[in-house]
């Protein structure tokens, strides 16, 4: 099967404005006779629920969690994109569109991130018109900040709390339509396989996390807006429900799988503390406006300060190691994440690590606090030399703008990041890769769409920061709803599709197959001790840095790890009714497949681009080496009944308007 | 740390439920109270016997999906957390922690600790929103200068997580701190104003016909609210429902 992109011709500004203009339409009354699945309800598929009904086709929406509010999105923090320029900086849809592509390292497609900048500006409209408290400034107008890899303040933002307050839009938006009985909401509801008839997508099998009842769900198309599958490393930022299912279940039924290997390792997090440890937290990336990361500059002061012989703030300035300000000048420590987080990598693993396990680097505000402080001092009338005043005033500017932030921070590390450094350290975050899609966001088995982190679409193989919220919006308000139109409109007439039809009846005996299996297992092991394991197997050998030989080991310790998996898994309880292990096992069997094909494909994949490094290619500087001549394409997999044995597909990647260079942020 | 639980285990919604002890060791100060609770299930599968259903996501305090009543707070004995965030430093060797689900009328238990709080979804069913279509088509979004004392205030109000610790605190089981958080994010916004009346009459009557107990102005909810959302809300609310139904 080759792959079709069905990117629109013209000149790329062009693209989307003509492409709307000649696709097929439904009209009104015949949009009620369509039934439209969506599975999973956060930014994403939150948005694109409400917008089809707002259309008028009839929605059935689907989350695991016991409100649609709960989805994952909510815990972005920093802020989204938008190329307003309302900072009077130099913005524009070109330099959006341009950072997006250069950050991805360019192994993005160029025409779907054009869309997504274009549409960029019309999300801030929409979320100001439902009444997203985004901040403002004294004038009343909206405020900005910046983030890392670019050069201009875009960023909106609502406290520490953005992605919070645009799914509550997404939500309420929801909410309306379904108090309408234009969307029909299914909570605790997780979807275990879709159905297809005669090659097209018409339901899903859902699993009734209350009842246990497995459940036929029939539609004239099916949208998976699932998220990410950051949560096969076991410990990532990710909720601890985050899963894959519903991606895998679709790539398993012929939706092929693009890029898996590119996964974005987030610098700022809070380290680990122990082997009980459930989850790991994120600290907003917009802190790094401020913060400033160091480490000691002399290896036996980070020694002691392991030992708990020093404290940070006994270290001066001369014996501090600013190393993204030394080694990236022009974007110091807002260069983007996967440079940073390696940067941070590097100093560890050279032994200047600063907590007990070594794997940690400050973030430091006590610069900004003065800074602040005496900005405020001065405004104020009050003496600027006053220290004690000015650290004041400055720790307040610090906690407006990021006190939720920090009191998050103090209650899980036990110390007051007002006065000591934070300490900090990458985690898995967000996968750039994702179901494959073309320029209409359908995946390879027609009439099944993939919006937001599940796609692989716009990020390349790195991911800036405050664009997956703009993504996922772009997907759901102002992409999907156009494309699937044009998808829909031969089916008008069809009427409502049966769920007695044998493929609903195959796919659910496959599924409660499953579960009786493991509920008579009878095995020794818990869900979470194979899924930790896992989870180490993927940082230790598919993690920040990865080579062709720990590659090749992960590849057979996973499939070995699965069939102990099947053999000696434990789910107590019964399937009727609620039982989190059972919804466990089955996301974590999904996992275990999902991580063979991720270690198959930084594999294949002989450079180092964004996310995806491999340690054989690197510049003298340590720095990530492309191979634009082998590697400018997306990998997209196809499932062939075992993950170590999926078939590449190539879809090259053309770039008209961007140039390729290697990526400087020096 | 040693410590002895005495933890709400109920099959069903129907089945009766009670308190069942469970003693356990080697819990450590830097753990979550999740993460104590995830120990004990791993030892109880591990016996053979069924892991204690409780509600929890994303483990930082802001998808709203975690609840528990710990020694008979909501959310435990820290202040301005969430049960995810609540650490077990906050606990001594040797002490007995009740844990029982989120008690209300309208909150039935599910199981075990996990209880049905959708009848928070459907008073936002009721009025939740601004109805604006997700067209593309609205106005720059600079054309609607917002004040910033009110923005901030829509903000403050509009970081409520939809837990449900304000009901569970209330001895009347009453919702009114999250009913009006909501109506206060909209109410204080220009883009608000124009559906307020309906808004407030139509939100407090699906509130009432959920079962939710009346406000008698104890500020329990305030105290327990993990997001300290206030009770000028709840003042505000009133304001708001008095205007509507004298215009009504």
């Amino acid at each position: 099967m080759a792959l079709d992109s069905k990117i629109p011709s013209g000149p790329i500004s062009d693209k989307w404005t003509n492409y709307k203009d000649h696709i097929n339409l439904v009209n009104p009354a015949n949009k009620r006779n369509l039934d439209i699945i969506v599975v999973g309800t956060g930014l994403a598929g939150g948005s694109a629920a409400a917008t089809l009904a707002e259309l008028g086709y009839n929605v059935k929406a689907f989350c695991f969690q016991d409100s649609p509010r709960r989805a994952h999105s909510i815990a972005a923090q920093g802020g989204i994109n938008a190329a307003k320029n309302y900072q009077g900086d130099g913005d524009s849809v070109f330099r959006l569109f341009y950072d997006t592509v250069k950050g991805g390292d360019y192994r993005a497609r160029e025409a779907n991130v054009h869309r997504l900048a274009e549409v960029s500006g019309n999300i801030i409209d929409q979320c100001v018109a439902q009444g997203v408290p985004l901040a403002r400034e004294y004038g009343g107008l909206l405020d900005n900040r910046s983030f890392g890899g670019t050069l201009v303040s875009r960023t909106f933002y609502a406290k520490g709390q953005t992605g919070q307050q645009l799914l509550l839009g997404a939500y309420s938006a929801m909410n309306r339509q379904i108090g309408r009985g234009k969307i029909k909401m299914h909570n605790r509801h997780e979807m275990l396989d879709l159905v297809i008839v005669n090659g097209k997508a018409r339901g899903i099998i859902a699993r009734n996390l209350v009842t246990g009842e497995i459940e036929r769900h029939s539609a004239h198309a099916v949208v998976i807006a699932s998220g990410g599958y950051g949560n096969v490393f076991f410990l990532s930022t990710n909720a601890m429900g985050s899963n894959a299912t519903a991606a895998w279940k679709i790539h398993k039924k012929g939706a092929f799988f693009a890029n898996p290997c590119y996964t974005q390792i987030h610098p700022t997090c809070i380290p680990v503390s122990g082997d009980h440890q459930s989850k790991l937290t994120l600290m907003s990336e917009s802190l790094r406006n401020d913060g400033r990361i160091w480490v000691p500059a002399k290896l036996e002061d980070a020694k002691a300060i392991r030992e708990g012989k020093k404290k940070p703030t006994d270290l001066s300035e001369a014996d501090r190691d600013y190393y993204l300000e030394r080694r990236y000048p022009a974007f110091g420590n807002l260069v983007p994440r996967d440079i940073a987080s390696r940067a941070a990598k590097e100093r560890c693993d050279a032994g200047f690590g600063v907590n007990k396990t070594g794997e940690a680097v400050y973030l430091d505000f006590a610069a900004a606090i003065q800074r602040y402080g005496v900005d405020q001092a001065k405004i104020k009338h009050l003496d600027e030399k006053d220290t004690a005043l000015v650290i004041k005033l400055g720790t307040e500017v610090v906690a407006n703008k990021y006190g939720n932030l920090f009191q998050m921070y103090e209650k899980i590390v036990d110390e007051n990041p007002y006065s000591t450094p934070m300490m900090i350290y990458p985690a898995v975050h967000y996968t750039m890769g994702g179901t494959w899609v073309d320029y209409n966001l359908q995946t390879t088995i027609p009439g099944c769409f993939s919006i937001g982190e599940s796609n692989f679409s716009d990020h390349g193989a790195n991911r800036l920061g405050a664009s997956a919220l703009m993504q996922g919006l772009a997907d759901g308000y102002f992409v999907l709803p156009y494309t699937i139109g044009d998808y829909l409109s031969p089916d008008i007439k069809m009427g409502t599709i049966s769920t007695d039809l044998p493929e609903f009846a195959a796919a659910e005996k496959a599924v409660k197959e499953q579960i009786e299996r493991f509920i008579n297992n009878k095995g020794t092991h818990s869900v979470d001790y194979f899924h930790k394991k896992l989870g180490k197997i993927m940082w230790d050998k598919v993690g920040m840095a990865r080579n062709a030989k720990g590659l090749n080991e992960a590849i057979a310790e996973i499939a070995v790890l699965r069939d102990q998996f099947y053999k000696e898994v434990k789910v107590p309880g019964d399937a009727n009714g609620l039982n989190q292990e059972l919804e466990k096992a089955t996301r974590v069997a999904d996992f275990l497949e999902l991580g063979e094909l991720f270690a198959k494909d930084a594999l294949h994949r002989n450079e180092s681009c964004g996310g995806h490094f491999r340690e054989e290619y690197q510049t003298e500087e340590g720095e990530a080496q492309r191979d634009d001549e082998n590697f400018a394409y997306v990998a997209a997999w196809e499932y062939t009944g075992k993950p170590s044995e999926a078939v590449l597909h190539k879809e090259p990647l053309v770039f008209d308007n961007v140039k390729l260079v290697q990526r400087s942020y020096k | 740390m040693k410590l002895t639980l005495k933890i709400w285990r109920q099959k069903n919604a129907a089945a009766e439920g009670k308190i069942v002890e469970y003693p356990i060791d080697h819990i450590e100060p830097d753990m979550s109270f999740l993460e104590m609770l995830d120990i004990l299930n791993d030892e109880l599968i591990m016996k053979g016997d069924e892991p204690v259903a409780f509600d929890h996501d994303c483990r930082e305090g802001i998808c709203g999906m975690c609840s528990l009543y710990i020694n008979g707070e909501a959310h435990g004995p820290d202040r301005g957390v969430t049960t995810c965030q609540l650490h077990m430093r906050m606990f001594k060797d040797g002490d007995t922690i009740f844990i029982e689900p989120f008690r209300a009328k309208a909150f039935p238990v599910i199981k075990d600790l996990v209880v049905d709080r959708s009848s928070f979804d459907r008073i936002q069913h009721a009025g939740g929103f601004i109805s604006v279509n997700t067209s593309g088509n609205t106005i720059d979004a600079n054309t609607i200068p917002v004040n910033k004392k009110d923005a901030d205030d829509a903000f403050d109000a509009a970081a409520c997580i939809g837990c449900g610790a304000c009901v569970a605190s209330c001895k009347n089981s009453s919702a009114m701190l999250f009913v009006a958080a909501k109506v206060s994010q909209y109410a204080l916004l220009p883009q608000g104003k124009i559906e307020a009346t309906d808004r407030v009459l139509n939100m407090v009557s699906q509130m009432d016909a959920e079962g939710f107990g009346n406000c008698t102005n104890t500020g329990a909810c305030e105290v327990e609210c993990p997001k300290g959302i206030s009770l000028e809300n709840i003042a505000r609310m009133n304001r708001e429902y008095m205007s509507a139904s004298l215009k009504g």
